[in-house]
């Protein structure tokens, strides 16, 4: 093995730099005294401080604030919405005995978003909403829209996680309960959520993450008022590098890193 | 229907259990059904209509859109759209493999670390995971222009006449494709190199094969169902990828998803992109389907 070594430490290397470069080259250039471009002027923390200007003054800190609300707004709504459904689709799925050729079909069903590319999904909504517009002003281009695709992708992951959990409880402790004459409410409130509550939560998190990471699907059901930060970024960088986006992507990173290591923390401190 | 069983140590009627499971999944179903199988069917019918002057649907049925696509049109054939397919395919193949190539020594040594470290090495994988691609495509951007080290090394070494930017280029793109998709290949082969049967690498060792013989035939095998799935997680995104070669590309870098998006945009003929859209999951679903027989083949040789 040794003779690898050094293979591995360059393959090791080269990984991180291709992870990591660009998010320093950002935050490096998030300092830079010019608006925009990548010429060096000199250290100016201006950029951080516009972010927390007054709104009503400044229009690039109210267009950023408005994106950073409609992202989070989105993210929440959808992960409520897909963590409750997809949990009860996967405790449907998972206890109950179907005969094995639906069982597949409704294997099938939540594989299908997870294998096929974002922007056929999104192309799918598009033409689907423009029918269910007549129906309801709901399927507008806009927030309510965005929400919609976004529990549509959502939903298989989260089924896939609480599922995979269930297929591990499997019935012995259930079988103990009853025999203890647990009432079907007691057993599922004091048995099977308290087992599921991890997987839940996970799904959750995928499903928050999920939707972070979105930028198709958000992109191509948004409507003129409900543009998120990754729409945000997008567009404004059709007209070049503007310093202060770098500003907001070091902060998002930042948030990002914060959230991640405190939840290594969290699971470290929990096994030792 | 109605003969007792018991389930989860519950007695209850076959009837009653049925009724209840599928009251569970009816909202999940419900939605799926609404938003994912309903506009997938109309995007399938809209693939065979018309458009009309004015970027609208015309209720007829016809088969311009795919003639369109296979180049097919009336002043003859056209491989432009054909040679982008092609290329789709091509630069999916070339991201799957490189990515793969690099995050499997990355997670050989993230499972390797002390216990305590793994998770720490984890994490910094995850930070980009979960920072968006476009957010991340950015970063790029600023990276490869012509003032920063990246492109200074490009014009010393002769590659890149001094002053310009390293975008918009193919070597753009795939480094933005390579490292978007490092991170899913990273997460989804841990689980398997991790578990890895140490004792079989030894056994191997002990009866003097050669270090590829090691790799081929005790550590390959064992990490065949991770490799799938990081194969599954890489390939898809690329094939649909359009931010990435938007971006770091441009029109000459156009890619199966770019023609979508810009159908749906300002090309404005929808059935045209609805028939693209199809084209895209068949080609999709060939690739996991070949990846998929060519991991069951070599675990059999194997």
């Amino acid at each position: 093995m040794k003779r690898w070594g050094g293979l591995l430490q360059v393959a090791v290397l080269v990984g991180f730099l291709l992870l990591y470069a660009p998010l320093l080259a950002v935050a490096l250039y998030s300092f830079n005294a010019a608006e925009k471009g990548s010429v060096w002027v000199g250290f100016s923390l201006r950029w951080y401080a516009q972010l927390m200007a007054d709104p009503e003054t400044s229009r690039r800190a109210w267009e950023i604030r408005e994106a950073t609300l409609n992202t989070l707004q989105l993210g929440a709504v959808s992960t409520v919405i897909s963590t409750i459904l997809g949990t009860m689709l996967a405790l449907g799925m998972q206890r109950f005995p179907w005969p094995s050729s639906l069982g597949k079909l409704l294997q099938v069903t939540i594989d299908v978003p997870v294998i096929t590319p974002d922007i056929v999904i999104a192309a799918a909504l598009v033409v689907g909403f423009n029918l269910l517009r007549f129906v309801s002003p709901l399927f507008d281009p806009g927030m309510s829209a965005m929400i919609i695709g976004h529990v549509t992708f959502q939903i298989a992951f989260v089924a896939l996680v609480v599922r995979s959990r269930l297929v591990l409880m499997g019935p012995t402790l259930s079988e103990a309960a009853r025999d203890l004459y647990a009432s079907s409410w007691y057993h599922f409130h004091r048995v099977t959520l308290p087992l599921l509550w991890p997987a839940i939560v996970g799904g959750a998190m995928l499903a928050f993450t999920l939707s972070l990471d979105d930028f198709v699907i958000s992109f191509f059901t948004c409507g003129p008022s409900s543009s998120t930060l990754p729409i945000y970024v997008y567009h404004s960088q059709l007209r070049g590098l503007r310093t202060d986006l770098f500003a907001v992507s070091t902060l998002l990173v930042m948030g990002t890193v914060v959230l991640v290591l405190t939840l290594e923390r969290l699971t470290r401190w929990k096994r030792d | 229907m109605t003969e007792r069983v018991v389930a989860y140590g519950h007695l209850t009627t076959r009837r009653a259990l049925l009724a209840k499971g599928g009251l569970l999944m009816v909202g999940g179903i419900a939605w799926l059904a609404s938003f994912l199988l309903l506009p997938g069917l109309i995007l399938v019918l809209v693939a065979f209509l018309q458009r009309d002057p004015d970027g609208g649907i015309t209720w007829a049925f016809s088969l311009d859109s795919f003639r369109q696509l296979f180049g097919i049109t009336s002043s003859g054939l056209s491989a432009a759209n054909l040679w982008i397919m092609l290329r789709s395919v091509a630069l999916a193949v070339i991201t799957t493999v490189v990515a793969v190539g690099i995050a499997y020594p990355m997670t050989f040594f993230i499972a390797r670390a002390a216990p305590r470290k793994r998770l720490l090495w984890l994490s910094l994988v995850a930070i980009p995971l979960c920072t968006n691609l476009v957010i991340r495509t950015y970063a790029w951007k600023l990276l490869l222009s012509a003032r920063l080290p990246p492109a200074r090394l490009a014009a010393m070494l002769g590659w890149l006449e001094p002053g310009r930017d390293l975008l918009p280029s193919w070597s753009a793109v795939c480094i933005g494709m390579v490292s978007a998709a490092l991170p899913f290949a990273v997460i989804s082969l841990y689980p398997s190199i991790e578990r890895l049967d140490r004792s079989l690498i030894e056994a191997a060792q002990d009866l003097y094969a050669s270090p590829v013989r090691v790799f081929m035939q005790a550590i390959l095998p064992q990490t065949l169902p991770g490799l799938s799935v990081a194969i599954l997680l890489t390939f898809v995104p690329a094939m649909g990828m359009f931010v990435i070669t938007d971006m770091l590309g441009g029109a000459k870098h156009w890619l199966i998803g770019n023609l979508i998006q810009h159908q749906f945009g300002q090309g404005r003929n929808v059935p045209y992109g609805a028939a693209m859209s199809l084209v895209l999951i068949a080609l999709t679903l060939l690739g996991v389907y070949s990846s998929r027989r060519q991991a069951g083949r070599s675990a059999e040789v194997l």
